[in-house]
């Protein structure tokens, strides 16, 4: 096992009488791509400020690259980038002001130019904050937290709010920072972009973690039902596909016919079926478990519930 | 951290002169009322009837207006700041909570200091003899004043619940502060427990002082006010420390 260069235990943190954070543990290993996943109030935000250092947490120890984020709080500063939900800057902030003053408060930094290019904002170096859309503003708060290279970055919410295309673009960006050897941690309630983005996943509920990591290992642990829906004409051969032993359960709607079954070899085994049989399918297509059912399975409710 | 400092105080100085409003409400309107009240009140004018200036000394409203009108913008910019998640993202940065806090009150006295050039210059050129004042004096009085003041402006920014409450709030506190002061009536008019309220008050030493300076007596003469706005901003400077709210 590698070093962790974040590891949380038994991090517990409560607000008055609401407990946001419940015994959580964790850790992250350098150059990976980590997802704190649950619904809104489900506790990442708070998770994440406490490994940052914002926050005190009431137990549990914390260690970012060997710090105590608290207690070696500017030191740490210096290591890691950060980006907070909802953030906003002085509205009729310039964007090249906004990297210039956070290159003053850091003594070590990339070439601001080079930065800005990279993330797509050389165009709007002269626009005020308030004038740039939430993709744009997105990216500058990415710039602001990567502008002393920082060897962890943590991410939250970062594409709340994003049209599909903007969010590609972080995408995509964050990905290049993995490529750069960054280690990213970020939170998404987005059950999509944990399962495209990230290399494991912690799926955290009530201010409870519930399970970590990768997200085909949960899908394979928690989802492993199988479905394929086909299409076919045929009459008595399709009572050899609903009628075989693999098949669990069966919906028919007229001419479309939805099998259920168990496992990795279950859509092999229905394939090899059709081709043995000669049927005559005119649609065919296998539906996959993704970690919203897993989210729905462990935790007995929706991520937007 | 000093780089810091400076560079935070210009970029909020620029940002600060970018809204219009902002910009207007701390620069024109104090000059603009100045020169409408020296002009009602004859100011500089020898038909000037001289109790009425005593009790109604133009220059000095004015002054206190700068004074108040940095306060309420310092309140809503706080305010805004916190709700918009800006203080919290600089406080993420090296950059020292005090920093942060003192670039803000910086570039409200600098503001300050500009609007009483303003101040003076219309002085001189609309009511020329009224403005026999030592100036130096007289701005140090007023810097010591709207420092004081904008202690208990963090003290207020720390109350407010949402940014849209910031200015009825601020000004709903300080306007009444005004009127207790001194600065239309003498205090002695109120009842007593009344004037000991105003003794705790910033406003009630800012007027005192600057009037004392206005009418050329020393530092020395007012003392007992210049230790009341120090101790105001001591005191409130320290609950700041304690009350005071990034997110």
């Amino acid at each position: 096992m590698p070093t962790p260069v974040i590891s949380v235990s038994h991090l517990r943190k409560s607000y008055r009488s609401t407990v946001a954070v419940d015994d959580v543990s964790l850790e992250v290993y350098r150059g990976e791509i980590f997802g704190l996943i649950g619904p809104n109030g489900a506790g990442k935000t708070t998770t994440m400020e406490c490994v940052e250092g914002l926050r005190k947490a009431d137990q549990g120890t914390i260690s970012v690259l060997g710090l105590d984020p608290r207690r070696d709080a500017s030191a740490l500063q210096r290591r890691i980038g950060v980006q907070h939900q909802e953030a906003q800057l002085q509205k009729r902030i310039k964007v090249w002001e906004a990297v210039d003053l956070w290159s003053t408060l850091y003594g070590r930094v990339v070439d601001p130019q080079d930065l800005l290019a990279r993330l797509g904002l050389e165009a709007k170096r002269n626009a005020w904050f308030m004038t740039l859309s939430g993709g744009q503003k997105q990216r500058l708060f990415i710039a602001l937290a990567m502008i002393h290279d920082p060897e962890v970055l943590f991410l939250d919410e970062v594409t709340t709010g994003l049209d599909p295309q903007a969010r590609r673009v972080i995408w995509k960006l964050i990905t290049d920072i993995r490529e750069r050897g960054k280690t990213v941690f970020l939170t998404t309630h987005l059950m999509e972009e944990a399962e495209r983005l990230c290399d494991r996943v912690a799926i955290i509920d009530h201010g409870r973690l519930v399970e970590v990591g990768t997200p085909a290992e949960l899908v394979a642990k928690h989802c492993p039902e199988r479905t394929v829906v086909f299409t076919s004409d045929g009459t008595g051969a399709v009572e050899r596909l609903t009628g075989d032993p693999s098949v669990q359960s069966v919906e028919s709607e007229g001419q479309t016919h939805t099998l259920h079954g168990q496992g990795d070899d279950f859509v092999t085994h229905i394939i090899g079926l059709v081709a043995r049989e000669g049927i005559r399918v005119s649609g065919f297509r296998t539906e996959m478990p993704t970690l919203e059912d897993v989210f729905l399975k462990l935790t007995g409710h929706g991520i937007r519930d | 951290m000093l780089r810091g400092f400076w560079k935070l105080t210009w970029v909020e100085t620029k940002v600060f002169m970018r809204e219009p409003m902002g910009f207007v409400t701390s620069l024109a309107i104090p000059v603009i009322l100045f020169i409408v009240l020296g002009r009602t009140m004859r100011l500089g004018r020898p038909e000037a009837d001289p109790t009425a200036q005593a009790l109604f000394n133009v220059p000095i409203v004015a002054a206190l207006f700068i004074a108040i009108n940095a306060v309420i913008s310092l309140v809503a910019i706080i305010s805004i700041y916190r709700e918009g998640g800006i203080l919290k993202r600089l406080r993420a940065t090296p950059l020292s909570p005090v920093t942060i806090l003192s670039a803000h009150v910086f570039v409200k006295l600098v503001f300050t200091l500009v609007s009483l050039g303003l101040l003076v210059l219309a002085g001189r050129r609309f009511f020329p003899g009224a403005m026999d004042v030592n100036l130096p004096s007289f701005t140090a009085a007023l810097l010591l004043s709207t420092l004081s003041i904008l202690s208990l402006g963090f003290v207020m920014a720390s109350l407010v619940p949402t940014a849209r409450f910031a200015q009825p709030i601020s000004a709903g506190i300080l306007y009444p502060m005004i009127a207790v002061s001194g600065l239309f009536f003498p205090i002695e008019r109120l009842p007593s427990w009344l004037q000991i309220v105003a003794q705790g008050l910033p406003t009630t030493h800012a007027v005192s002082l600057m009037q004392g300076v206005w009418d050329g007596s020393g530092w020395g003469a007012h003392w007992g006010s210049v230790v009341g706005l120090m101790l105001v901003f001591a005191v409130c400077t320290g609950l700041s420390t304690r009350v005071f709210r990034w997110e």
